[in-house]
Order: structure tokens, then sequence, then C-alpha cells
């Protein structure tokens, strides 16, 4: 065995099922209040693909890859500012109330 | 600036680790909104690390600025009414991207550290993270047109369901084909593998709408969700492409995220998952039943209304699609209010899939200002239905019919808001036609039942007007 290195492949199953398992403990404890910024949220998260449209658009020269990678940025990070964006105003709405307010 | 290597993993893991926090915050509305700067956080510390490996900034902060400024603008002119919409294109987005980023790949793998010539195991991989991206874009644009109201421009987008001949045998005749490119562009040669990537592609899209199209308006909170685990598998998809383990973490985290929600609103609205998936169901309101046999109600004015609410010591609040659809949650909240001013206990009893997404009506009235803690969730409130002096539906129907404990009921087992344990039910609808589940609501015909027909939003208006 020594010397063999492990395929890559293996290790990111290993990643991937494992954090399954964590988002799946993790979102049985949202509050059902929640689900909708919950989705908007997990919506900006999943944007972080726009780490591989980075690499795109700047990994290697100025090619038809580095095109559609800047594409491929410019199409997602409208997730990553609004996704995060519109989740903050939704959460900003179901602050408390102060009390004067309830009477 | 240069990282090594093991200085990327190690940030993109701190980057991991913000995102399971951040949904973790979610747990409660008090920790919510840290849990949504951890998200932040956890992105900055992404694309930031990811500037630092890469050779030529421009492009990259170009297209993220002007990205980045179309989202924010949307993102704060979006009517909460329309959040299904906005969440649907926002998953096509990412569907788009990762197609996008595939091509890039297969286009000049050795950017991104991938063997060139790419070898079967990361193109399987591509393949993968290709298809499931393309079915997420094309299935979520159309689902995008449903949610909107497009059907008057295509009638994909109509939110009846499309049905046509052999439409299972089609999509599966179509998805071997799909998955036999695929396989060609598996074993493609460097300079083959454009013709059957491309066409593999192709299909996908074609597939996604197909796939979505049959899908009826009254199961979008089921397909909004799934397609929100469709993202996250792309992403995942995409980062075994890349073995970058951030894209795996997050889109795992996603993608159970959307599964888990599936799994809800199925529970919720008593269908079972394949059953959506394979379509032609969810049609139109109303559709189908001569059964309504004729039996009289008993129905009352607003000002009826006002009096016995005035009256009353405790209500209880059930929102429905309807009240969302006629955008009645400020009048409702001002009914509230003036409601607790006399006294009267007013507290909202909230159905897992009322409004048109999970969760989105507790958006609706948090945005009318109603304090979350009077806003309760179906198993916290139903025990207290026996003891509630009225029962005031506003445009729900199916969530609270009383069929769902009756054995042989196309609605049996169905989880229900037991508003007809109430002293008293008010029930506001616009007419007597039958809700999605096309079947008759004895709740209406209750002695202790009144009906007041109209738009919730006039009728509770007037209500308001009619209170003191």
């Amino acid at each position: 065995m020594h010397g063999v290195a492990v395929d890559p492949l293996v290790t990111n199953l290993t990643v991937f099922i494992l954090a399954i398992f964590v988002g799946y403990h993790v979102v049985w404890n949202v509050t059902p209040a929640l689900h909708t910024p919950l989705m908007s949220v997990t919506n900006a998260i999943s944007s972080v693909i726009v780490v591989g449209a980075i690499l795109a658009s700047g990994g290697g020269p100025l090619d038809l890859s580095a095109i559609l990678g800047a594409i491929a940025v410019a199409v997602v990070a409208v997730n990553t500012i609004g996704g995060f964006a519109v989740t903050e105003r939704m959460l900003e709405m179901f602050r408390k109330k102060d009390p004067k307010g309830k009477k | 600036m240069t990282l090594s290597p093991n200085a990327v993993a190690l940030l993109y893991l701190v980057a991991s680790v913000f995102f399971i926090l951040a949904l973790r915050g979610l747990s409660h509305p008090e920790t919510a909104r840290q849990g949504n700067r951890f998200g932040i956080i956890g992105m900055l510390i992404a694309v930031l690390t990811t500037f630092a490996v890469i050779n030529r900034l421009d492009l990259a902060v170009g297209a993220l600025v002007v990205g980045g400024a179309i989202g924010w603008v949307v993102a704060k002119r979006v009517e909460m009414t329309q959040m299904p919409e906005l969440v649907a294109a926002m998953h096509s987005l990412v569907g788009l991207a990762a197609v996008l980023i595939a091509a890039a790949v297969v286009n000049s793998p050795a950017s991104f550290g991938v063997g060139s010539p790419i070898p079967a195991g990361n193109r399987i991989e591509l393949f993968i993270g290709t298809f499931v991206g393309a079915v997420t874009f094309s299935g979520s644009i159309i689902a995008f047109g449903k949610l909107a109201g497009l059907g008057k421009i295509s009638r994909l987008f109509s939110s009846a369901p499309v049905v046509y001949r052999a439409q299972h045998q089609i999509n599966l005749v179509l998805f071997l084909v799909m998955m036999g490119y695929g396989w060609g562009f598996v074993i493609a040669s460097p300079d083959g593998q454009w013709p059957p990537f491309l066409v593999m592609t192709g299909i996908a899209f074609v597939l996604g709408v197909l796939s979505i199209i049959s899908i009826g308006g009254a199961d979008m909170p089921v397909v909004i969700s799934m397609l929100n685990s469709y993202s996250g598998w792309a992403a995942s998809g995409i980062g075994f492409s890349l073995n970058n383990p951030l894209l795996i973490v997050a889109g795992a985290l996603v993608g159970s995220s959307g599964a888990i929600l599936s799994y809800i609103m199925c529970k919720a609205m008593n269908r079972s998952f394949f059953s959506v998936i394979l379509g032609g169901f969810g049609a139109a309101e109303g559709a189908a039943t001569g059964t309504a046999e004729q039996r009289s109600v008993r129905s009352g004015s607003p000002d009826d209304v006002a009096f016995l609410l005035g009256n009353a010591e405790s209500v209880l609040i059930v929102p429905g699609y309807g009240l969302a659809v006629a955008r009645a949650q400020h009048a409702v909240k001002e009914m509230a209010h003036k409601l607790s001013r006399k006294g009267v206990r007013v507290r909202y009893a909230i159905h897992p899939v009322a409004g048109r997404m999970p969760g989105h009506m507790n958006v609706l009235l948090a945005e009318a200002e109603v304090p979350y803690d009077q806003v309760l969730e179906m198993e916290d409130v139903n025990s207290d239905f026996g003891t509630t002096d009225i029962a005031f539906v506003l445009g729900a129907n199916d969530v609270v019919n009383p069929l769902a404990d009756t054995p042989g009921s196309p609605i049996y087992g169905m989880p229900i808001l037991e508003a007809h344990k109430a002293r008293t039910v008010i029930v506001n609808k616009r007419s007597m036609a039958s809700g999605y589940a096309g079947i008759d609501n004895p709740l209406f015909y209750m002695d202790k039942t009144m009906m007041v027909f109209g738009d919730a939003k006039k009728v509770v208006e007037d209500i308001v007007k009619a209170i003191e």
C-alpha cells in the first residue's frame, strides 16, 4: 500500500458524503418559518461555483475558456451578491419588534 | 501574492465551515442574521483566495462587478410576493454557470490543473456536472415563467401542466440518448470531444424543459425546492471535476437542504415525490368534481365578522394562498392590531404549504410587521384550536379540510390545520370553488361556520373599517 496515492475521486467522495450528512442534520434544525430565507441563502452559497468561474477566467491564457469563465462569473455573481442581500433584507423583517410597537 | 496549494486548501476549508455556520444560524430568527453574515464571510474568503491564485484579475473582477451590481439592484427592488420567481431565476443562473465552467474545462483543462487530455474519470464528473447544470438551468427558467405568470407569453410557462402523448416514454428515450452522448464524450479523443459534449448538453436543456412543463402550478413549492437541490448537486459536480472540496461541500449542503425541503413540501401536500416529478397533476384549482351537492352555507358580511371578532377572546388567523394572491397581508396586520387593542388575543396558524414556496407566508407576514412570535407552525398550534373562540380562514381551503381524517378521501393523511375544532369558524373565499385537491370541504357547511365571500384584501379592509 505504501507509496500508492489515493485517487482524488475517493477523497472527494469522502468529503461529499460527509458534507451531505452535515447538511442533512443542520437543515433539519432550521425553523420552518425561515425556509424561504434558507432557500435564498443556500442559493447564495451554491454560487460559490463562482470560484470555478474565476479560475476559468484567469487561470490560463486569454482564450475561449477565459471568456466562458468571465461570462460564468457575471452570471453567478448575480446570486453571490443578490442572494445574500435579499436574505439580509428578509431577515431584517424577522427582527423582534420593540415592545412599544406592540402595544 | 502567492499562496501555496496547502494554504488555499485550508482557506477553502475555513470558507466551508462558515457556510455550515450560516445554515446553522437559521435555526432561530434571533441568530439568523448572524448566520447570513457567516455566509458572506465564507464567500469573501472563497473569492479572495481564488483571486490570489489566478494570473489575470481584470476579467474576473469586471464580471463580478457587473453581475454583482445586477444582483444588488434586484435584491433591493424585488417584492416579497415575488420571492419564488427570484429564487427560481437564481437557480437557473447556478445551472448556467455550471455548464459554462464545464465547457471552459473541456476547452483548456490545463488552466484548471486537470490533466490534458482529460482523464476518463474527470470526464464522467464533467458530464454529470454539465447534465445536472443544464437541467437546472432550463427547468428553472420554466419554473420562473410559471411562477411569474408568463403563461400568456408562451404555453411552456402555463401554470396548467402541459401534457402530451407518451411523455414519459419520450423523456426516457431522450435521457438514454443523452447518456449515450455523455459516454461518447467520456471516450472521445481530444479532437472529437466537442460534438458529443454539445449534443449531450443540448439534450439536457430540452430534458429540463420537458420535465418541468408537465408539472402544475400548485406543485411549485415542491419543484422550486427540487431545483434548489439540483443547483447544489450541479455545484458539487463541478467541484468533483475541478478537485475542489469547497465546491463539493457547499454543493452538498445546498443539495441536501433542497432535498429536505422537497420532502417537507411533498409531505405537507400529501403527494409522493415521484408523482410530482412525473407530473401531469396539480391542474388549476377547481378543476373537477361534479360532486358538490347543494348544501347550504351560512354567509355573512364583513360587518358581521367584525362584530364576531370584536367580541372574541382569542382568534387564530389561518392565512392561505388566496391571501398571498390578494396581497392582503398588510390589511390583516391592521385588523389584528385593532383587535389586540380591544383585548383580543390574535395569533396566526401557518400550514407548511401556505404560500408559493416553503416558508413564504412567514416572510409575507414578517414584511407586514407581524411579530414572528405570534406566527405559529402547524405542529405547535393545532392543539390550540379547541380552546380558540374563532378560527378565521383567509384564502385557504385544502389545508383546513377535515376530510383529511376520513379514510378513503383523496386527501386522507394530509396534515391539516384543525380549524374545525374552534368554537366558531369564519372562512373568506372568493367563491365556493374547490381547492387544488378538487374536493369539497365539509368545514364550509358546519353549523358554526360563517362564509364571507369576496377578495381577501377587500373583505379584510371592510372588516377593519367595521371594527369599533
